[in-house]
Protein backbone atom coordinates (compact mmCIF):
# COMPACT_ATOMS: atom_id res chain seq x y z
CA UNK A 1 0.00 0.00 0.00
CA UNK A 2 1.19 3.43 -0.94
CA UNK A 3 -0.67 5.01 1.64
CA UNK A 4 1.90 4.62 5.00
CA UNK A 5 0.04 7.16 7.15
CA UNK A 6 -2.76 4.25 7.74
CA UNK A 7 -2.84 1.81 9.94
CA UNK A 8 -1.31 -1.00 8.01
CA UNK A 9 -2.80 -4.49 8.47
CA UNK A 10 -0.02 -6.34 10.45
CA UNK A 11 -0.43 -3.15 13.40
CA UNK A 12 -3.77 -3.84 13.26
CA UNK A 13 -3.08 -7.51 13.61
CA UNK A 14 -0.38 -6.37 16.27
CA UNK A 15 -2.71 -4.44 18.52
CA UNK A 16 -6.27 -6.91 17.74
CA UNK A 17 -5.20 -9.81 19.85
CA UNK A 18 -7.99 -11.27 17.90
CA UNK A 19 -8.75 -12.96 14.63
CA UNK A 20 -11.77 -12.38 13.23
CA UNK A 21 -13.75 -15.67 12.54
CA UNK A 22 -17.14 -16.51 10.83
CA UNK A 23 -17.74 -20.76 10.84
CA UNK A 24 -13.84 -21.51 11.45
CA UNK A 25 -12.93 -19.14 8.66
CA UNK A 26 -10.40 -15.68 9.14
CA UNK A 27 -10.67 -12.82 7.80
CA UNK A 28 -8.30 -9.86 6.69
CA UNK A 29 -10.89 -7.16 7.84
CA UNK A 30 -13.29 -6.76 9.74
CA UNK A 31 -15.32 -3.85 7.44
CA UNK A 32 -16.91 -5.87 4.39
CA UNK A 33 -18.34 -3.70 2.16
CA UNK A 34 -21.08 -3.71 -0.52
CA UNK A 35 -20.54 -3.48 -4.49
CA UNK A 36 -23.90 -1.33 -5.28
CA UNK A 37 -24.54 2.25 -6.34
CA UNK A 38 -21.46 3.26 -7.54
CA UNK A 39 -21.17 5.58 -10.23
CA UNK A 40 -18.49 3.53 -12.35
CA UNK A 41 -16.82 -0.05 -11.43
CA UNK A 42 -13.56 2.17 -11.35
CA UNK A 43 -14.39 3.97 -8.55
CA UNK A 44 -16.00 0.38 -6.94
CA UNK A 45 -12.78 -1.20 -7.44
CA UNK A 46 -10.90 2.05 -5.47
CA UNK A 47 -12.96 2.18 -2.54
CA UNK A 48 -13.07 -1.59 -2.23
CA UNK A 49 -9.45 -1.32 -2.20
CA UNK A 50 -8.92 1.56 0.22
CA UNK A 51 -11.44 -0.05 2.13
CA UNK A 52 -9.48 -3.00 2.98
CA UNK A 53 -12.22 -5.27 2.45
CA UNK A 54 -11.50 -9.06 2.20
CA UNK A 55 -15.23 -9.66 2.30
CA UNK A 56 -17.71 -7.92 -0.92
CA UNK A 57 -21.23 -8.71 -1.28
CA UNK A 58 -22.76 -8.72 -4.52
CA UNK A 59 -26.40 -9.62 -5.81
CA UNK A 60 -27.88 -12.02 -7.89
CA UNK A 61 -30.15 -10.99 -10.80
CA UNK A 62 -30.79 -11.61 -14.55
CA UNK A 63 -28.54 -11.04 -16.81
CA UNK A 64 -29.38 -8.92 -19.21
CA UNK A 65 -29.74 -10.03 -22.89
CA UNK A 66 -30.77 -6.93 -24.85
CA UNK A 67 -27.43 -5.24 -23.54
CA UNK A 68 -24.22 -6.73 -24.29
CA UNK A 69 -22.29 -3.79 -22.48
CA UNK A 70 -24.15 -4.81 -19.11
CA UNK A 71 -21.32 -6.97 -17.55
CA UNK A 72 -21.59 -8.85 -14.24
CA UNK A 73 -19.60 -8.09 -11.27
CA UNK A 74 -17.72 -10.84 -12.00
CA UNK A 75 -15.79 -8.88 -14.81
CA UNK A 76 -14.66 -6.42 -12.22
CA UNK A 77 -13.92 -8.21 -9.32
CA UNK A 78 -11.13 -10.88 -8.86
CA UNK A 79 -12.58 -13.78 -6.81
CA UNK A 80 -8.88 -15.07 -6.21
CA UNK A 81 -8.37 -11.41 -4.28
CA UNK A 82 -11.64 -10.85 -2.29
CA UNK A 83 -14.40 -13.39 -0.50
CA UNK A 84 -17.96 -13.05 -2.52
CA UNK A 85 -20.70 -13.02 -0.19
CA UNK A 86 -23.84 -13.00 -2.39
CA UNK A 87 -27.22 -11.65 -0.91
CA UNK A 88 -30.64 -12.15 -1.67
CA UNK A 89 -31.74 -8.74 -1.62
CA UNK A 90 -34.90 -7.88 -3.06
CA UNK A 91 -36.69 -11.22 -1.55
CA UNK A 92 -39.26 -10.88 -0.12
CA UNK A 93 -40.23 -14.53 0.95
CA UNK A 94 -38.38 -17.10 2.58
CA UNK A 95 -38.71 -19.56 -0.66
CA UNK A 96 -37.22 -16.75 -2.99
CA UNK A 97 -34.48 -16.40 -0.33
CA UNK A 98 -34.09 -19.61 -0.59
CA UNK A 99 -34.04 -20.08 -4.58
CA UNK A 100 -31.58 -16.80 -4.94
CA UNK A 101 -28.98 -18.45 -2.51
CA UNK A 102 -28.90 -21.97 -4.64
CA UNK A 103 -28.59 -20.00 -7.54
CA UNK A 104 -25.53 -17.99 -6.19
CA UNK A 105 -24.13 -20.99 -4.49
CA UNK A 106 -24.37 -22.66 -8.28
CA UNK A 107 -21.87 -19.54 -9.38
CA UNK A 108 -19.02 -21.74 -7.56
CA UNK A 109 -17.64 -19.92 -5.43
CA UNK A 110 -18.47 -20.46 -1.49
CA UNK A 111 -21.21 -21.58 0.40
CA UNK A 112 -21.91 -18.28 2.13
CA UNK A 113 -24.82 -16.50 1.63
CA UNK A 114 -25.96 -12.89 3.38
CA UNK A 115 -29.84 -13.75 4.04
CA UNK A 116 -31.74 -10.90 3.56
CA UNK A 117 -35.66 -11.44 3.48
CA UNK A 118 -37.58 -8.18 3.29
CA UNK A 119 -40.89 -7.72 4.69
CA UNK A 120 -41.75 -4.07 3.99
CA UNK A 121 -40.80 -1.92 0.90
CA UNK A 122 -40.53 1.91 2.88
CA UNK A 123 -38.32 0.60 5.55
CA UNK A 124 -36.81 -2.61 4.08
CA UNK A 125 -36.86 -4.06 7.75
CA UNK A 126 -36.48 -7.70 7.82
CA UNK A 127 -39.24 -10.56 7.83
CA UNK A 128 -37.93 -11.88 11.10
CA UNK A 129 -40.84 -15.18 11.01
CA UNK A 130 -39.51 -16.29 6.92
CA UNK A 131 -35.30 -14.87 8.01
CA UNK A 132 -35.58 -18.00 10.40
CA UNK A 133 -37.49 -20.61 8.25
CA UNK A 134 -34.66 -19.97 5.46
CA UNK A 135 -31.98 -19.77 7.81
CA UNK A 136 -33.17 -23.08 8.60
CA UNK A 137 -33.57 -25.09 5.56
CA UNK A 138 -30.22 -23.52 4.06
CA UNK A 139 -28.22 -23.92 7.07
CA UNK A 140 -29.59 -27.73 6.48
CA UNK A 141 -28.22 -27.55 3.03
CA UNK A 142 -24.80 -26.72 4.79
CA UNK A 143 -25.06 -23.15 3.77
CA UNK A 144 -22.87 -20.97 6.00
CA UNK A 145 -25.48 -17.96 6.78
CA UNK A 146 -24.98 -14.46 7.69
CA UNK A 147 -28.64 -13.37 8.41
CA UNK A 148 -29.78 -9.72 7.92
CA UNK A 149 -31.93 -9.05 11.05
CA UNK A 150 -33.24 -6.53 12.74
CA UNK A 151 -31.74 -5.33 16.00
CA UNK A 152 -33.85 -7.51 18.32
CA UNK A 153 -32.33 -9.87 21.09
CA UNK A 154 -34.76 -12.52 20.72
CA UNK A 155 -34.82 -12.73 16.45
CA UNK A 156 -30.81 -12.87 16.93
CA UNK A 157 -30.85 -15.75 19.49
CA UNK A 158 -33.25 -17.64 17.39
CA UNK A 159 -31.31 -17.19 14.13
CA UNK A 160 -28.06 -18.73 15.88
CA UNK A 161 -29.85 -21.68 16.86
CA UNK A 162 -31.26 -22.24 13.38
CA UNK A 163 -27.67 -22.10 12.52
CA UNK A 164 -27.04 -19.05 11.25
CA UNK A 165 -22.71 -18.72 11.41
CA UNK A 166 -23.52 -14.93 12.13
CA UNK A 167 -26.21 -12.76 12.64
CA UNK A 168 -25.76 -9.02 11.18
CA UNK A 169 -28.48 -7.06 13.10
CA UNK A 170 -29.26 -3.18 11.44
CA UNK A 171 -27.78 0.09 12.37
CA UNK A 172 -30.63 1.42 11.20
CA UNK A 173 -32.68 0.88 7.82
CA UNK A 174 -30.42 -0.05 4.54
CA UNK A 175 -29.62 3.20 2.89
CA UNK A 176 -30.59 5.91 5.67
CA UNK A 177 -27.17 6.54 6.96
CA UNK A 178 -28.88 7.12 10.51
CA UNK A 179 -26.38 5.30 12.21
CA UNK A 180 -26.65 3.21 14.99
CA UNK A 181 -30.31 3.87 16.37
CA UNK A 182 -30.26 1.63 19.38
CA UNK A 183 -26.99 0.99 21.06
CA UNK A 184 -28.37 -0.84 24.00
CA UNK A 185 -29.79 -3.67 21.45
CA UNK A 186 -26.60 -3.80 19.56
CA UNK A 187 -24.44 -4.50 22.54
CA UNK A 188 -27.23 -7.01 24.58
CA UNK A 189 -27.09 -8.94 21.30
CA UNK A 190 -23.62 -9.00 21.55
CA UNK A 191 -23.24 -10.21 24.50
CA UNK A 192 -25.57 -12.88 24.37
CA UNK A 193 -24.54 -14.92 21.01
CA UNK A 194 -21.52 -16.89 20.43
CA UNK A 195 -21.54 -16.18 17.04
CA UNK A 196 -20.22 -13.37 15.29
CA UNK A 197 -22.48 -10.10 15.17
CA UNK A 198 -21.52 -7.94 12.49
CA UNK A 199 -23.93 -4.72 11.91
CA UNK A 200 -25.21 -4.27 8.80
CA UNK A 201 -26.87 -1.23 7.45
CA UNK A 202 -27.11 1.96 8.43
CA UNK A 203 -23.67 2.80 8.93
CA UNK A 204 -23.55 6.60 7.52
CA UNK A 205 -20.24 8.14 8.42
CA UNK A 206 -16.90 7.17 10.09
CA UNK A 207 -18.18 8.06 13.64
CA UNK A 208 -20.70 6.06 13.20
CA UNK A 209 -18.76 2.89 12.09
CA UNK A 210 -16.53 3.66 15.19
CA UNK A 211 -19.56 4.09 17.62
CA UNK A 212 -20.61 0.55 16.48
CA UNK A 213 -17.06 -0.89 16.70
CA UNK A 214 -16.89 0.16 20.48
CA UNK A 215 -20.02 -1.50 21.23
CA UNK A 216 -18.13 -4.80 20.75
CA UNK A 217 -19.55 -6.16 17.60
CA UNK A 218 -17.24 -8.38 15.65
CA UNK A 219 -17.57 -6.44 12.49
CA UNK A 220 -19.19 -4.13 10.08
CA UNK A 221 -21.21 -4.78 6.22
CA UNK A 222 -21.77 -1.39 4.50
CA UNK A 223 -22.82 0.03 0.97
CA UNK A 224 -24.27 3.18 0.81
CA UNK A 225 -21.91 4.67 3.51
CA UNK A 226 -19.39 4.40 1.21
CA UNK A 227 -20.75 4.97 -1.91
CA UNK A 228 -23.26 7.61 -1.75
CA UNK A 229 -20.38 9.67 -0.12
CA UNK A 230 -19.61 12.65 -2.70
CA UNK A 231 -16.02 11.17 -2.51
CA UNK A 232 -16.24 7.74 -1.98
CA UNK A 233 -12.67 6.50 -2.05
CA UNK A 234 -11.83 9.08 0.49
CA UNK A 235 -14.84 7.75 2.41
CA UNK A 236 -13.48 3.99 2.64
CA UNK A 237 -10.79 5.24 3.90
CA UNK A 238 -12.16 6.85 6.69
CA UNK A 239 -14.42 3.96 7.35
CA UNK A 240 -11.23 1.56 7.60
CA UNK A 241 -9.96 3.80 10.35
CA UNK A 242 -13.08 4.33 11.77
CA UNK A 243 -13.55 0.33 12.23
CA UNK A 244 -9.84 -0.47 13.18
CA UNK A 245 -9.97 2.88 15.50
CA UNK A 246 -13.72 1.89 17.31
CA UNK A 247 -12.50 -1.64 17.50
CA UNK A 248 -9.26 -0.84 19.17
CA UNK A 249 -10.92 1.30 21.39
CA UNK A 250 -13.49 -1.45 22.50
CA UNK A 251 -10.22 -3.23 23.55
CA UNK A 252 -8.66 -0.94 24.87
CA UNK A 253 -11.57 -0.22 27.77
CA UNK A 254 -13.23 3.14 27.77
CA UNK A 255 -12.38 5.30 31.13
CA UNK A 256 -15.98 5.80 33.06
CA UNK A 257 -18.75 8.35 31.83
CA UNK A 258 -18.66 10.52 35.18
CA UNK A 259 -21.27 13.73 35.46
CA UNK A 260 -18.86 15.80 37.75
CA UNK A 261 -15.09 17.36 36.00
CA UNK A 262 -12.16 15.87 37.58
CA UNK A 263 -8.87 17.34 36.70
CA UNK A 264 -6.11 16.47 34.49
CA UNK A 265 -3.66 18.41 36.05
CA UNK A 266 -2.05 19.08 39.57
CA UNK A 267 -4.36 20.76 42.24
CA UNK A 268 -1.10 21.79 44.21
CA UNK A 269 1.83 24.11 43.13
CA UNK A 270 -0.43 27.08 41.96
CA UNK A 271 0.85 30.28 42.57
CA UNK A 272 0.39 32.97 45.41
CA UNK A 273 -1.01 29.84 47.33
CA UNK A 274 0.24 28.68 50.91
CA UNK A 275 3.72 26.63 50.46
CA UNK A 276 2.93 23.34 51.72
CA UNK A 277 6.75 22.49 52.56
CA UNK A 278 8.20 23.28 55.65
CA UNK A 279 9.97 26.27 55.96
CA UNK B 1 -32.68 -14.63 -33.15
CA UNK B 2 -35.10 -12.91 -31.05
CA UNK B 3 -39.10 -13.15 -32.42
CA UNK B 4 -42.37 -14.26 -30.55
CA UNK B 5 -43.33 -16.73 -33.14
CA UNK B 6 -41.18 -20.17 -34.24
CA UNK B 7 -40.05 -20.05 -37.73
CA UNK B 8 -39.77 -23.24 -39.44
CA UNK B 9 -37.23 -25.87 -37.77
CA UNK B 10 -37.09 -23.33 -34.60
CA UNK B 11 -38.02 -23.76 -31.24
CA UNK B 12 -39.54 -21.66 -29.03
CA UNK B 13 -38.62 -20.67 -25.36
CA UNK B 14 -38.71 -18.48 -22.16
CA UNK B 15 -34.89 -17.09 -21.66
CA UNK B 16 -35.39 -14.41 -18.71
CA UNK B 17 -39.07 -13.55 -19.16
CA UNK B 18 -38.78 -13.25 -23.07
CA UNK B 19 -39.85 -15.42 -25.71
CA UNK B 20 -36.74 -16.63 -27.55
CA UNK B 21 -36.92 -18.63 -31.18
CA UNK B 22 -34.05 -21.06 -31.12
CA UNK B 23 -32.98 -23.77 -33.72
CA UNK B 24 -34.06 -26.93 -32.93
CA UNK B 25 -32.04 -29.17 -30.95
CA UNK B 26 -29.46 -26.74 -29.99
CA UNK B 27 -27.86 -27.21 -26.19
CA UNK B 28 -28.13 -24.95 -23.51
CA UNK B 29 -24.12 -24.49 -24.37
CA UNK B 30 -25.09 -23.30 -27.92
CA UNK B 31 -27.63 -20.95 -26.48
CA UNK B 32 -25.37 -19.03 -24.29
CA UNK B 33 -22.73 -19.06 -26.87
CA UNK B 34 -25.10 -17.53 -29.01
CA UNK B 35 -26.10 -14.70 -26.49
CA UNK B 36 -22.21 -14.04 -26.21
CA UNK B 37 -22.21 -15.21 -22.53
CA UNK B 38 -19.80 -17.06 -20.73
CA UNK B 39 -20.66 -19.91 -19.12
CA UNK B 40 -18.07 -19.61 -16.20
CA UNK B 41 -19.76 -16.35 -15.37
CA UNK B 42 -23.22 -17.12 -15.52
CA UNK B 43 -26.04 -19.68 -13.63
CA UNK B 44 -28.71 -21.14 -15.18
CA UNK B 45 -32.06 -22.70 -13.91
CA UNK B 46 -33.69 -24.76 -16.42
CA UNK B 47 -37.63 -25.48 -15.91
CA UNK B 48 -36.90 -24.59 -12.01
CA UNK B 49 -33.94 -26.82 -11.83
CA UNK B 50 -30.65 -25.10 -11.20
CA UNK B 51 -27.83 -26.42 -12.96
CA UNK B 52 -24.73 -26.70 -10.58
CA UNK B 53 -22.17 -28.63 -13.31
CA UNK B 54 -21.28 -25.88 -16.07
CA UNK B 55 -20.12 -29.23 -17.79
CA UNK B 56 -23.43 -30.67 -18.04
CA UNK B 57 -24.45 -27.64 -20.63
CA UNK B 58 -23.51 -29.05 -23.59
CA UNK B 59 -25.73 -32.31 -22.57
CA UNK B 60 -28.90 -30.47 -21.52
CA UNK B 61 -31.09 -30.31 -25.29
CA UNK B 62 -33.25 -27.38 -25.18
CA UNK B 63 -37.22 -28.05 -25.83
CA UNK B 64 -40.08 -26.45 -26.96
CA UNK B 65 -41.77 -24.33 -24.37
CA UNK B 66 -38.64 -24.55 -21.78
CA UNK B 67 -38.09 -21.88 -19.39
CA UNK B 68 -34.81 -20.57 -18.74
CA UNK B 69 -33.63 -18.54 -16.10
CA UNK B 70 -29.75 -16.92 -16.77
CA UNK B 71 -28.32 -14.85 -13.60
CA UNK B 72 -24.75 -13.54 -13.14
CA UNK B 73 -23.74 -11.43 -10.02
CA UNK B 74 -24.40 -7.66 -10.18
CA UNK B 75 -23.54 -5.01 -7.50
CA UNK B 76 -25.19 -5.31 -4.36
CA UNK B 77 -25.08 -4.32 -0.62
Amino acid sequence: MAHADVLSPDAATQTDPQPFVIAEREFRSRLMVGTGKYASNAKMLEAIEASGAEVVTVAVRRVDLDRSKDEGMLHHLDPEHFFLLANTAGCYTAADAIRYARLARAAGFNEWVKLEVIGDQATLLPDTAGLLEATKVLADEGFKVLAYTNDDLITALRLEDAGAVAVMPLASPIGSGLGMLNPYAIRTIKQRLTVPVIVDAGVGTASDACIVMEQGVDGILMNTGIAAASDPVRMAWAMRRAVEAGRLAYLAGRMPRREVAVPSSPLTGMLDSPSSSPS
Amino acid sequence: MTGTVAAEGNVALTVNGAQRAIPAGWSLAELLASLHLDPRLVVVEHNGAILRDRASFTRIALSAGDTLEIVHFVGGG
